[in-house]
């Protein structure tokens, strides 16, 4: 779609003229698309303040950070401010690939990452099978009143209640595995236990409210294909198979390419309340290095270079799974 | 599909087993819930030993007393209050509008508009410059730097300009007919039609002001200002260090982890108390624009 649906054709076309009388050519294309824009302005400026606060918003607070960017190529001091510090070039990249911790963040990333997908994608969608399953409205409505739930649950009460639970002497999970006798483990200091503690708790709070979007999918299928399938005498489980997986396969290829899209965003939130120096070595992902770099430790350029080096990672990403489900579904994800 | 009589056995025994395993699913869901509620009405000694399983053990509201007697969680509780009100509200009155002028076919320039707002989706400066920034506009440490600095995100808008946008022009025509403004338009025709689309973002910035915690702890150092859910984080991370606050503890009815507990319950309340009232908008609203621009 044209900007410039709107405007009149001799306003956009050839501004040059060549067949116009020279006399009036000159000036009369510049000036008849003013005379245009103030005519449209005065008619329609009610829109353009509409927009306004939010364009102004946008510059403000996200753009106007982007420009910030450049402390990442800069040595940043507070008393030059961020245009007058000294360029420094890609040393900040050089120093953060020399850095162990910083490597070891984005490894843990992807490793995190990659582990939430694989355990954690496919659940919604068994979810979302089998509340289709479920023929008693009131037990289908009710279990899926709970599972939604924790979706709506803060990051810090998660925590909380991962602390909790997992504590070595009033915990749950130590009382539970005291009764066959395994002594107690203090399991939010174990670095092999923090993964599997952080995705499982992920996939506790987000997998019931994931199922959302599969069965919209599910809720779109034509319903003759099943009632055609039910006069050749298919059993639910091979409806199951035969219609509903297949129908819905676009959706979850749509949602997988998406994930894959975010791989760069771990739920760090949660890794800020969670991990301890104990578990750094299997919990400490780009985001957390930032912010112990940045905000903690005070060394903005060089958490500002960490940060620029995730989100432009994460917007490749991003386009590349986005070009790749226009082609597979030829739907754009935006 | 679901008024699909049962044809054979088969069928029967799958239907019986999912919803066995759907039961299963819902009640670990459930479990932590009723586990943290089961500490909060306990009592500290009975919770220090690992004695609480399902429901509490020596049943005392002494967690609930010591939480509810400090100031301080009072304070944070009604400055959630302010953050979740007060961020929603602007955020409507930013976005509405907004997502309104980017869906109108006038607007001059509206594919570049449209990019500016999706764009930042793909692409962000990064927690640093982010900071940077909210400390350069003097913003740190207050009120107002909270409400306004998370007042719009790209989804949102996409969502409800999508919403606007699938709303046919014969709805305008009449209002147009009787002169109205573009003001007037969006206010009784395009709000009117859109409550599930307004209403979905409106749970959206409730759910997520009410349980945003990180932008807060990082920019607020004002004791007075903080959140409940920072208030949590702070309590949480003190009293498990607290070694005094541990060794006095061998006789007090409350512990470290019956006191966590009932905090939880008690940030808990409002969203459980909301969440009925939002629950109906799930299925309608939230898959608006979701996937599809």
């Amino acid at each position: 779609m044209s900007d410039l649906t709107d405007l009149p054709a001799s306003s956009v076309g050839s501004a040059t003229g060549a067949d116009e009388p020279a006399t009036r050519a000159s000036a009369s294309p510049m000036r008849e698309r003013l005379v245009w824009l103030s005519d449209h302005f005065k008619r329609e400026w009610q829109v353009y303040v509409m927009l306004a606060p939010m364009i102004i918003w946008f510059l403000l607070f996200l753009y106007k950070p982007m420009y910030g960017l450049q402390i990442a190529f800069k040595d940043y001091s507070i008393f030059w401010g961020i245009v007058e510090s000294p360029w420094v070039g890609w040393e900040h990249f050089e120093t953060l690939f020399n850095n162990s911790q910083f490597i070891r963040a984005v490894k843990n990333t992807v490793i995190i990452s990659a582990l939430s997908l694989i355990f954690g994608f496919p659940v919604p969608i068994f979810l979302a099978l089998m509340f289709n399953e479920i023929l008693h409205a009131l037990y289908r409505r009710t279990c899926q009143t709970i599972v939604y739930l924790p979706h709506f649950i803060s990051t810090v009460i998660i925590a909380g209640i991962v602390i909790t639970a997992f504590s070595p002497s009033a915990g749950i999970v130590n009382t539970i595995i005291g009764w066959i006798g395994i002594e107690p483990v203090y399991f939010l200091t174990k670095p092999e236990w923090f993964r599997p503690i952080f995705i499982g708790s992920g996939i506790w709070q987000e997998a019931g409210f994931s199922s959302i979007i599969f069965l919209a999918a599910i809720a779109g299928v034509n319903p003759s294909l099943y009632e055609s399938a039910v006069v050749d005498g298919a059993s639910r489980w091979q409806m199951m198979w035969k219609i509903t997986i297949p129908s819905i396969m676009p959706t979850i290829i749509i949602m997988l390419i998406i994930r894959i899209g975010n791989l760069m965003e771990v739920g760090f939130e949660l890794i800020i309340l969670l991990y301890q120096p104990a578990t750094y070595q299997t919990a400490d992902v780009i985001n957390t290095f930032i912010y112990r770099q940045g905000l903690q430790s005070g060394q903005y350029d060089l958490a500002a270079a960490a940060g620029l080096f995730n989100a432009v990672v994460a917007f490749v990403l991003v386009m590349t799974a986005n070009s790749i489900s226009k082609r597979v579904s030829r739907t754009s994800l935006w | 599909m679901q008024n699909m009589n049962l044809y054979s056995r088969g069928d029967r025994l799958f239907v019986r087993a999912n919803m066995v395993l759907i039961g299963l699913f819902t009640l670990s869901t459930l479990y932590p819930f009723i586990y943290i509620a089961a500490v909060s009405f306990s009592s500290g000694f009975a919770a220090r030993a690992g004695r609480v399983v399902l429901s509490p053990v020596d049943v005392t509201l002494a967690a609930y007393a010591r939480v509810l007697s400090e100031p301080q969680f009072w304070n944070s509780y009604g400055n959630t209050f302010i953050y979740t009100i007060g961020g929603t509200i602007t955020s409507l009155i930013i976005i509405i509008p907004g997502a309104y002028a980017l869906s109108r076919p006038q607007l001059l320039g509206r594919r570049f508009w449209n990019l500016m707002v999706a764009f930042t989706m793909w692409f962000h400066a990064g927690m640093i410059p982010f900071w940077l920034n909210i400390r350069d506009l003097g913003l740190l440490d207050t009120y107002f730097g909270i409400i306004i600095a998370f007042a719009c995100n790209a989804f949102n808008i996409i969502l409800l300009r999508n919403f606007f946008e699938s709303i046919p022009s014969s709805f305008e025509e009449a209002a147009r007919m009787d002169g109205a403004n573009e003001f007037q338009v969006l206010w009784k025709v395009f709000v009117p039609l859109s409550k599930p689309a307004i209403a979905t973002i409106t749970l959206f910035c409730v759910v997520s002001r009410w349980n945003g915690f990180f932008w807060a702890m990082v920019l607020l150092t004002d004791e007075g200002k903080i959140p409940l859910q920072v208030y949590l984080r702070q309590t949480i991370a003190t009293l498990s260090d607290d070694e005094e606050f541990s060794s006095t503890l061998i006789d007090a009815p409350y512990s470290v982890e019956t006191v966590t507990a009932a905090i939880i319950v008690c940030s808990i309340i409002p969203v459980l108390c909301f969440y009925p009232f939002a629950q109906k908008y799930f299925n309608k609203g939230i898959l608006l624009g979701g996937v599809k621009e």
